[in-house]
């Protein structure tokens, strides 16, 4: 984060996004996400990827210590400033406290994503002493008993989740909240947001999940079924990301200067590939979400190094084919607000380039709303799109609340 | 300016972790309290990085000064401003730590 502190002659605080180190001389790695275990200790309704806690398939397959540990010098080796420990619950692994401080050791800022029901009081000792240099993000499934417990499926969860937040508090160790967004526990949002509001690390309103993905390994159509139930249709959707107005118009403002216009056929527009991601069993994906195995690189059969350097490039090369993705998605001008990508249309349909339609209905949702579009257009048939990026634009950065 | 006792030698301490990466010197709190803010690093400059690359505990900050005043021509005077300036900063943070008073000191 910028500081306030004021840059001597010699050193300067540091902020990874400014930084010359990222601007001139970037390096082969910033950041890492590792995925310590697909095993998790609630079985939500609508996860893509969870494992029951105690799943023996799982855990003998899971990378050892060791493994572990390799893999992160190899990343410091390469640049990495910044790991992603996340899951399944990260907190799960019993070696967790080690993997922690053998990336601490190495000069790494570690970023947690936790359900924060594992947090004892020695953890969380352990990050007030040696911090993690990135705010622990919480994932909150509610905030009562029953509803938390009735999305988390396990009884007595809310409780631990509650346990764990305020070992942080009281050790001023800075987190902050996201929250899961179903139908068990919509009533609590607004508890859960006025909450939110006193945790003194949040910055604006808490983010939530709520457009769910499918099964990231495509294990279980039953579940797939589950998680289509319990998805935000694109009203609620959008009512949610436009409650704070103000922040919304600002975000989107700048969003649309970076983000907007077409595609076109490269599959890769996103960081897949330049961001990866390594699951459980050392298995190198293009991003967190991208499980689709051809895509995929075993470090246990070579380096960090080569995925990065040889083996995603060429991933980064791959055309899109499907002539529905090439007629709508490839020359969509609102690209930006959707989240079709290469790892959605693999959990949903097991290619990388078919088009998911719940994703074009929200972001058809949003653009109508900016007034990108009008009602019935479809935005991939419109032939003005750059011009009507900067018309809105400007009307997001004048604050006029009227449309297009 | 800070006194500084120019016969101390200083090692970087445990503090803190410090890494190059792509030239850059970058020091990485271990330990709370070492920044303003909690997740403050500290990229070190071209200046700063070669006076750190002499605080290996070997030789004092005066033999530091003199070293590097020969090394790029620079006048003693000069260079020591250098040094008393960034060896204070780093004292500060608790970034370093006198040789002398550390076993593992040679």
């Amino acid at each position: 984060m910028v500081s306030t502190l004021a840059s001597s002659d010699y050193c300067d605080t540091y902020d990874l996004s400014e930084s010359p180190l990222f601007e001139r001389r970037h390096p082969l790695l910033p950041s890492l996400v590792i995925e310590l275990t697909e095993r998790c200790n609630n079985n939500c309704l609508h996860c893509y990827i969870n494992l029951p806690r105690n799943d023996a398939k799982a855990i003998s397959r899971e990378l050892t210590t060791g493994e572990w540990k390799d893999i992160l010098n190899q990343a410091a080796e390469i640049g990495v400033l910044t790991v992603h420990f996340t899951g399944g619950e990260p907190l799960l692994r019993d070696d967790f406290a080690e993997l922690y401080l053998h990336a601490r050791h190495l000069g790494m800022r570690v970023l947690i994503f936790t359900n924060g029901r594992c947090i004892t009081p020695e953890l969380a000792d352990l990050f007030s002493r040696i911090p993690p240099l990135e705010k622990i993000e919480v994932t909150v499934y509610g905030m009562q008993p029953t509803t938390y417990d009735a999305v988390a499926r396990r009884p007595g969860a809310f409780d631990e989740f509650w346990r764990g937040v305020q070992l942080l508090l009281q050790r001023k160790v800075p987190f902050i909240v996201k929250g899961a967004l179903l139908p068990q526990n919509k009533g609590d949002r607004e508890q859960f947001e006025a909450w939110a509001e006193t945790i003194p690390w949040m910055e604006g309103v808490p983010s939530y999940s709520m457009f769910f993905e499918m099964r990231g390994r495509r294990d279980s159509r039953k579940k797939n079924e589950k998680i289509a139930q319990m998805r935000t249709t694109p009203e609620d959707g959008l009512s949610v990301l436009t409650r704070d107005e103000i922040r919304y118009r600002k975000d989107m403002a700048q969003f649309c200067q970076k983000y907007m216009g077409a595609s076109g056929i490269r599959l890769f527009s996103c960081g897949a590939g330049l961001s990866p991601s390594i699951d459980a069993y050392g298995i190198i994906q293009p991003c967190l979400r991208l499980r689709m195995p051809e895509l995929c690189y075993d470090i246990r059969k070579g380096t960090l190094k080569e995925a990065c350097t040889v083996f995603f490039p060429r991933v980064r090369e791959i055309l899109a084919q499907n002539p529905d993705y090439l007629e709508r998605c490839a020359s969509c001008f609102i690209k930006g607000l959707c989240e079709q990508c290469p790892a959605k249309s693999w959990s949903e349909h097991g290619t990388l380039d078919t088009p998911v339609d719940y994703y074009c209905t929200i972001a058809h949702e949003q653009a109508r709303y900016l007034g990108l579009i009008e009602p019935g257009e479809s935005a991939w048939e419109v032939t003005n799109g750059r011009e009507r990026i900067e018309r809105v634009i400007n009307t997001l950065l004048e604050g006029d609340t009227g449309k297009i | 300016m800070q006194e500084l006792d120019m016969d101390a030698r200083y090692i970087p301490s445990g503090n803190i972790v410090a890494r190059e990466i792509e030239g850059e010197l970058i020091i990485v709190p271990l330990v709370s309290g070492i920044g303003d803010i909690d997740d403050e690093l500290f990229s070190v400059n071209e200046t700063g990085k070669v006076i750190w690359d002499r605080l290996d505990g070997k030789a004092s900050l005066a033999q530091v000064v003199q070293l590097l005043a020969d090394q790029y021509s620079v006048s003693r005077q000069e260079m020591e401003q250098d040094v008393r300036g960034f060896v204070g900063e780093l004292l500060k943070r608790k970034m370093i730590t006198d040789a002398r008073a550390s076993p593992a000191s040679s």
